[in-house]
């Protein structure tokens, strides 16, 4: 039971994002992947999500290749957060969450009757509940993010990979987002895999971190391990300084 | 369910009214009886004969164009997206209006409209399907961009073409039902693609979502777009061949089933369908009764009474 990735290797335009990197997300575990901006990182979750193929490698679920899998197998297991929003929707919130019961629903139909419930329930747990008729083109920024992360609990994916999950978000939502990821990985033992920005939330909710330099370095391992202010200072460029005196209390600016 | 129903009933009232207007008026009783053959011959004859291809033939015009708007706009993920966006009209009407400068008749002038119509098609999809992916933004303008094209060439035969045939040639461009009488083809096509589309509902919801989001859920993207092309392509051109290049039907309809809260695609396609039907077959019963016995092109009442409804709805939601 682990999504892993083996010898994977990326490229776009001729430049080499990563190569023979290996990791492995256990049920449970939380992988923050940090790097500049431009490094792989969006390129990374796609791969893992068979939404694009890697230069070379293999990347499996539960044992399975997931370039042999079902569509709807693979959307079963493997849920996306994409970072950028293209859609121009025309529904309500519900309507929204309703469509990330896609996988689970009869293929010739495209849905079924008791998806409304578990979209309720989605909403329910962003705090939403009084959203769900409400137009989506109505809601905010933020709001539009919890209705997306929504979608994402309707779908209930074994894995879920979050681009930027925390944007747009505000303080108190960006904490009960990162508060309902540990509570998914604690109480139904999903795994997690999650690019971040800031070096603050890594080293508090995640378990493992994955660097990405963008010239093809890779550092992969526990968060202990991986997120050390050496590291990070040389992977963003710029100084940093603990944020607090408990070890995991995590790294801020130093100004 | 109840807009299901109620548009249902309007198409219902939309044919019945094609079958009692006209120069000889027709009663309830009459038309009832005439469709099942208990009335008087003429009575008959007039609603077999005469109106009933023509009532039929709108209807499935409007519910086809209706239907290709519906498709387009989930495609391009574009509002303003309407039947014609992929030059359909553009090279129906220059094959149209060539043939007619030549001076050939009404079949050869069919089948230039459906080879002019065809190039558009083809055009559109050799320029921008390419290694099997599509750029939705490129597939949107490269249609603009040719029905420019179409649309200059079109003035151009309509400026050097000798007097006596401007008019025909208004009428191909503002649509005209005139010589719709065998609407068998494009009825059963209309039946075929919305049933079909109302098998993908689901999946267009999801289209606009984007595409990451789409192929992240499970919709094979690539191969579910070709389906819309070519579905889209087939139901305007069908259309296009029975009334010519009538317009607002497919920018409109789709709008004004949103703007009464239809969304999702499973009601949406089939209410969008029965409502485009019953508009064209009322705007082509007043093309052909209100300036009788002159008939006007249908084109000119689609707007006519489109605008203000349009407007009337958008102000509403606003």
């Amino acid at each position: 039971m682990s999504l892993s990735c083996k010898d994977l290797a990326l490229e776009v335009a001729a430049r080499t994002l990563c190569r023979n990197l290996e990791f492995t997300v256990q049920p449970g575990e939380v992988w923050g992947v940090l790097g500049p901006n431009g490094s792989g990182k969006t390129t990374l979750l796609n791969a893992i999500a068979g939404l694009t193929a890697p230069s070379s490698g293999n990347i499996a679920v539960d044992g399975e290749p997931i370039s042999v899998m079902s569509a709807a197998a693979r959307a079963r297991a493997i849920g996306v957060l994409p970072q950028h929003e293209e859609s121009e929707f025309w529904g309500t919130a519900l309507d929204y969450v309703l469509l990330g019961r896609f996988p689970h629903a009869p293929a010739w139909l495209g849905w079924q009757h008791d998806d409304e419930p578990v979209a309720q329930e989605a909403l329910r747990q962003m705090g939403l509940v009084d959203f769900s008729e409400r137009r989506y083109t109505t809601l905010s920024g933020g709001e539009r993010q919890r209705v997306r992360v929504a979608q994402l609990l309707a779908q209930a994916p074994r894995y879920l990979l979050l681009d930027e999950p925390l944007q747009h978000l505000d303080l108190r939502y960006q904490i009960q987002l990162l508060d309902q990821v540990a509570a998914l990985v604690r109480d139904k033992h999903h795994g997690v895999v999650m690019v971040l920005h800031d070096v603050l939330w890594p080293t508090r909710v995640c378990t493992h971190a994955l660097l990405l330099d963008g010239t093809g370095g890779t550092r992969a391992g526990a968060a202990g391990d991986v997120l050390t202010q050496h590291n990070l200072e040389a992977l963003f460029g710029c100084a940093l300084q603990a944020a607090g005196d408990k070890s995991g209390a995590g790294f801020v600016p130093a100004i | 369910m109840a807009i299901l129903a109620a548009s249902a009933g309007a198409a219902v009232l939309s044919l019945f009214v094609a079958l009692a207007w006209g120069s000889v008026p027709l009663g309830f009783v009459e038309v009832a009886g005439g469709l099942f053959n208990l009335s008087s011959d003429i009575a008959r004859d007039i609603i077999w004969q005469l109106r009933a291809p023509r009532a039929l033939a709108a209807f499935a015009c409007g519910g086809l164009l209706a239907l290709a708007g519906v498709l387009l706009q989930a495609l391009l993920r574009n509002a303003l997206a309407d039947s014609y966006i992929l030059g359909v009209s553009g090279g129906a009407s220059l094959g149209a209006l060539g043939a007619i400068t030549l001076g050939f008749g009404i079949a050869m002038v069919n089948t230039a409209a459906l080879a002019g119509a065809i190039a558009a098609i083809a055009v559109v999809f050799g320029v921008t399907f390419r290694n099997g992916q599509w750029n939705i933004y490129r597939l949107l303008l490269s249609g603009v961009v040719l029905s420019a094209g179409f649309a200059a060439l079109t003035s151009l035969i309509l400026v050097i073409a000798p007097s006596a045939q401007v008019k025909g040639m208004l009428f191909w461009l503002m649509g005209d039902l005139s010589y719709a009488n065998n609407p068998m083809i494009a009825f059963v096509l209309l039946l075929l693609l919305t049933l079909g589309a109302v098998l993908l509902a689901a999946r267009l919801d999801i289209l606009g979502l984007g595409d990451t989001k789409a192929r992240s859920l499970g919709v094979g993207v690539a191969s579910l777009q070709l389906m819309i092309f070519f579905g889209a392509a087939l139901a305007t051109v069908a259309a296009v061949m029975l009334g010519g290049a009538i317009g607002f039907v497919g920018l409109m309809m789709p709008h004004a089933v949103r703007l009464l809260g239809v969304v999702r695609h499973r009601l949406l396609l089939p209410v969008a369908v029965m409502a485009g039907g019953s508009f064209l077959t009322l705007a082509d019963t007043c093309a052909r009764t209100l300036w009788a016995p002159q008939q006007l092109p249908v084109g000119i009442f689609t707007a006519l009474i489109g605008v203000p409804c349009m407007l009337y709805l958008l102000s509403r939601r606003a």
